[in-house]
């Protein structure tokens, strides 16, 4: 009764969870456009688009993903044979454990009518399918807490799916282990099935048998016993018991535990310790289900589906609708297994830039958070930003995902949604923004320009000289300090040399561009140098020339004095930005 | 001739005809490349903002490649000045080296400074050699006029990266001259090309590439040729992207060095994904010789 209820109940948690993480799928809008799309049209949308593609020739490119992708975690394989077989055997181990052994009264049965959960084949099969998860999960638990890949981090959630399913697992096997000993469970079965007629003697007989060959544990009945003896009782258990009733060596895991545990087996039985160890197994199977919606299991079913929906879904030919759905999917779909993480482009950024969010595995689960209702605060979401611009867009992390999520699109997509925060961003003024330039075309031209202009203000804003329509500059407010906080690049402290003679400028192709360079670029090259040289920050932050420089080295190859000036545009560029994150 | 391919970013993503055309020709002329899948960035993107990041970022490259005791050959220019700024760096300044080693301690890797960097280019020219490349050659091309690209920081600055004589470089003319083309000599060939610009302010990155191709295509071009996927995209996709937002067409269509080298020793148009390139190019197969010799003393050109 405690059971059932228990049971209808973790299903019931289950399926709520699951439908509202469907609902939300069509309601969660992870981008700008998505929000112009109401949550109906998306959901007709992904009706339509599933009745269309499972009617259509792309239902073999879906068959062929489910295989490779889905089952045999192709993908996985490629990046890890290690993970692979660790990941195959965590879950080969728990599909076959679920069809075969907690399913058994729906499915097993279904099959082979003659199924007892004591009888061989099945005896053997739970242990071994038992078996290969637990080393499935002592692999991952050595990837993830000993030996500790680079840059991997463990959640939580992480540490909760090891544990729960450790949980089942273990109280499984020694459940199995306290029942071969146990003497009530093995009186409990006699009077069920054995029908013995002449009573004490046959009892003896037959329990002797057990003791002997079956691992069970009785008080008064021990070894050593007459050969005559076990004859009778090896007569009585073929008679009774052995039709279905394989021997429990079979069952390894649990045999071993029994074997190991015989010395305290009638007291473990008496404790009823076998009766606590099912509730903890059963507790644990129902704590595992009802919650799964809720936590990194529900990648069981929401990697497949993003798997099958990016293998036939096409970026300018799907239906808009579909994206945003698939892109809210793809933020459920991460089941933080860290591959994106392993083989990121700027991972190693991370070690100078401690910002979590330039690693992808980490990302998401920040972007998840920015797409949710609840949003993010002004703060975090700086963090947030500047650690997804961090990215050079080399599609390795899309590449690798065994989710098949298109992280690249759902990267690209979200750094222009928090472009349209009023928050200027630095590190657009580099070549980090050259992807999102190839792709103008797709951004309006306003929203384009915008993030550039403001970043360029944002800096300026902090350089008062700038502002000043004043011609003459006083030399007061030099800061001596710029000099020496021009270190760090090779040479770059050489404009102290510079004596003005425009030999950079004359050489450089960006002043060569315009008409009036100084109404366009602020200072040049050579003022720039002098600037600096006499510590005059904010002119030597302020001018658009720093930002405009196309680091060309024609000006640094040209300097008679041997300025490193290219250096040293490429250091100011470094200090003006640290300059506004220092206010 | 063994080395570590170092790919960068945009390849893989955006140019995969320049890794299977360099992978081609490098074969054919008995280079042997390593994959190390665990390269990251170069750095040079993100130098901008923090310096010291990019070369962390760079040294880890040079890590890895000396794990595997190889040197390195580049296909990107931004990437080679990059990997050789930074190897200059932290073999001069003992500081950074050390704050950079404690980093890469973490992954049991370090920099010592033993790997050189190669770009594609030099190791054609120094390494197998112009008469080898002509050896190959089965198919040369005549009448073909070529502006060579040569991209700065390849060229510059000359002290670190030694690429070739910053003020008048000859190598990759004589790369091209080797096909049996002519490589032709223009203005502004030392010029930038205005991508790394690109994203950041466009319409003086385009003014850059624009007034680069008007200057070739006045000299006389037939194509552009570089070795650099930066170079290669700003010609190529943003050429493009030019007809588009500026109503400007030079028609002067990029080719990268190995396509061009890979057609005239024969190799198939698809291994070196000509069609891949966004502004058509395929019209230079009209420029190849039918006869299948080698290119030999009677060709003018070289």
């Amino acid at each position: 009764m405690f059971f059932t209820i228990c049971l209808y109940i973790s299903l019931a948690i289950f399926l709520i969870g699951l439908v509202y993480k469907i609902v939300t799928w069509f309601f969660v809008r992870p981008t700008v456009a998505s929000q112009k799309i109401p949550t109906s049209t998306r959901a007709l949308s992904a009706l339509k688009g599933i009745v269309f593609t499972v009617l259509s020739v792309k239902i073999l490119t879906l068959l062929k993903v489910f295989v490779l992708d889905v089952l045999l975690q192709r993908k996985v394989l490629r990046e890890s044979p290690f993970r692979w077989l660790a990941h195959i055997l965590i879950y080969g181990g728990f599909m076959l454990l679920l069809l075969m052994h907690a399913l058994d009264t729906v499915i097993t049965v279904a099959i082979a009518p003659d199924y007892a959960s004591t009888l061989n084949p099945f005896m053997f099969l739970r242990d071994l399918f038992g078996a290969l998860l637990i080393i499935g999960l002592a692999m991952a638990v050595y990837r993830r807490f000993i030996r500790k890949a680079p840059r991997l981090s463990s959640t939580p959630m992480d540490t909760y799916a090891v544990i729960i399913l450790g949980i089942i697992m273990i109280s499984g096997i020694f459940l199995e282990g306290a029942k071969i000993g146990s003497y009530t469970r093995y009186q409990e079965m006699v009077e069920e099935y054995a029908g013995l007629e002449e009573g004490e003697e046959e009892y003896k007989a037959l329990t002797a048998f057990w003791v002997k060959e079956f691992g069970t544990v009785s008080p008064d009945i021990k070894e050593p016993f007459e050969q005559e003896l076990l004859e009778s009782g090896k007569e009585l258990h073929e008679m009774s018991c052995a039709g279905c009733h394989s021997k429990p060596q079979w069952a390894f895991t649990g045999y071993a535990v029994a074997r190991a545990t015989r010395g305290i087996a009638l007291g473990v039985d008496r404790a009823g310790l076998p009766k606590l160890l099912w509730y903890v197994h059963f507790l644990a199977c129902f704590i595992g289900l009802a919650y799964l919606p809720f936590s990194k299991f529900l990648h069981i079913i929401t990697s497949p589906l993003s798997l099958l929906a990016n293998s036939v879904m096409d970026k300018g030919v799907s239906d808009p609708a579909n994206i945003a759905t698939r892109q809210a999917l793809e933020l459920d779909a991460c089941m933080h297994c860290g591959q994106c993480t392993a083989r990121c482009s700027v991972g190693v950024m991370f070690e100078s830039i401690q910002n979590v969010n330039i690693l992808p595995s980490e990302k998401i689960a920040s972007l998840k958070k920015v797409a949710s209702r609840k949003g993010v605060g002004d703060d975090e979401f700086k963090v947030i930003f500047n650690g997804t611009y961090v990215c050079t867009n080399c599609h390795r992390c899309t590449d690798v995902c065994p989710a098949g999520i298109n992280l690249e699109d759902l990267w690209f997509n979200t750094r222009e949604d928090m472009f349209q925060r009023d928050y200027p961003l630095f590190l657009a003024l580099s070549p980090l923004s050259f992807y999102r330039g190839l792709l103008r075309e797709g951004i309006p031209q306003d929203d384009y320009q915008k993030p550039l202009n403001r970043a360029r203000e944002a800096i300026v804003a902090e350089c008062d000289l700038m502002k000043s329509t004043d011609k003459t500059v006083t030399l007061t407010p030099t800061d001596t300090g710029l000099q020496s906080g021009l270190l760090i690049s090779d040479q770059a402290s050489t404009f102290s040399a510079c004596f003005g003679c425009q030999t950079c400028t004359n050489a450089c192709p960006v002043v060569a561009n315009y008409e009036n360079p100084k109404e366009v670029l602020g200072l040049l090259p050579h003022q720039i140098m002098y600037a600096a040289g006499l510590g005059i920050r904010d002119l030597a932050f302020g001018s658009n020339m720093l930002w405009d420089c196309v680091t060309c080295y024609q000006c640094q190859e040209q300097c008679p004095q041997g300025v490193k000036v290219t250096e040293v545009l490429y250091e100011l560029k470094n200090l003006a930005v640290q300059n506004v994150y220092k206010d | 001739m063994k080395f570590a391919l170092f790919l960068g970013c945009n390849i893989p993503a955006r140019l995969e005809q320049y890794e299977s055309s360099s992978r081609a020709i490098l074969g054919r002329l008995g280079v042997e490349l390593v994959d190390i899948a665990d390269f990251n960035c170069c750095g040079y993107p993100i130098r901008n903002i923090d310096y010291k990041t990019s070369v962390l970022s760079a040294a880890r490259n040079l890590a890895l490649a000396e794990r595997e005791k190889l040197n390195m050959l580049v296909l990107c220019k931004c990437g080679y000045g990059m990997l050789k700024k930074a190897s200059h760096v932290l073999r001069e300044y003992p500081s950074m080296r050390e704050d950079v080693n404690a980093i890469l301690k973490k992954e049991g890797l370090e920099f010592r400074g033993t790997t050189e960097i190669k770009h594609l280019l030099s190791v054609l020219y120094h390494d197998v050699g112009t008469e080898a490349i002509k050896e190959k050659i089965t198919k040369p091309y005549s009448e073909l006029k070529i502006a060579t690209h040569y991209g700065c920081h390849a060229l510059r600055p000359s002290e670190i990266v030694q690429f070739d004589d910053p003020v008048n470089p000859t190598l990759f003319d004589k790369l091209v001259e080797a096909t049996g083309a002519e490589s032709i000599y223009w203005q502004s060939r030392l010029e930038c090309c205005g991508a790394p610009l690109f994203g950041t302010n466009d319409e003086l990155s385009m003014d850059l590439a624009g007034k680069k191709l008007a200057d070739a295509k006045q000299s006389g071009a037939d194509y552009l040729c570089n070795a650099c996927p930066y170079c290669q995209i700003q010609f190529d996709t943003v050429q493009r992207i030019m007809m588009s937002a500026r109503g400007e067409n030079h028609a002067l269509p990029s080719i990268l060095y190995p396509q061009l080298l890979g057609l005239s020793m024969g190799i198939d148009r698809k291994v070196l994904g000509l069609g891949m390139n966004q502004i058509d190019v395929t019209g230079i197969e009209g420029f190849l010789s039918e006869r299948e010799t080698s290119v030999g003393n009677e060709n003018k050109n070289v």
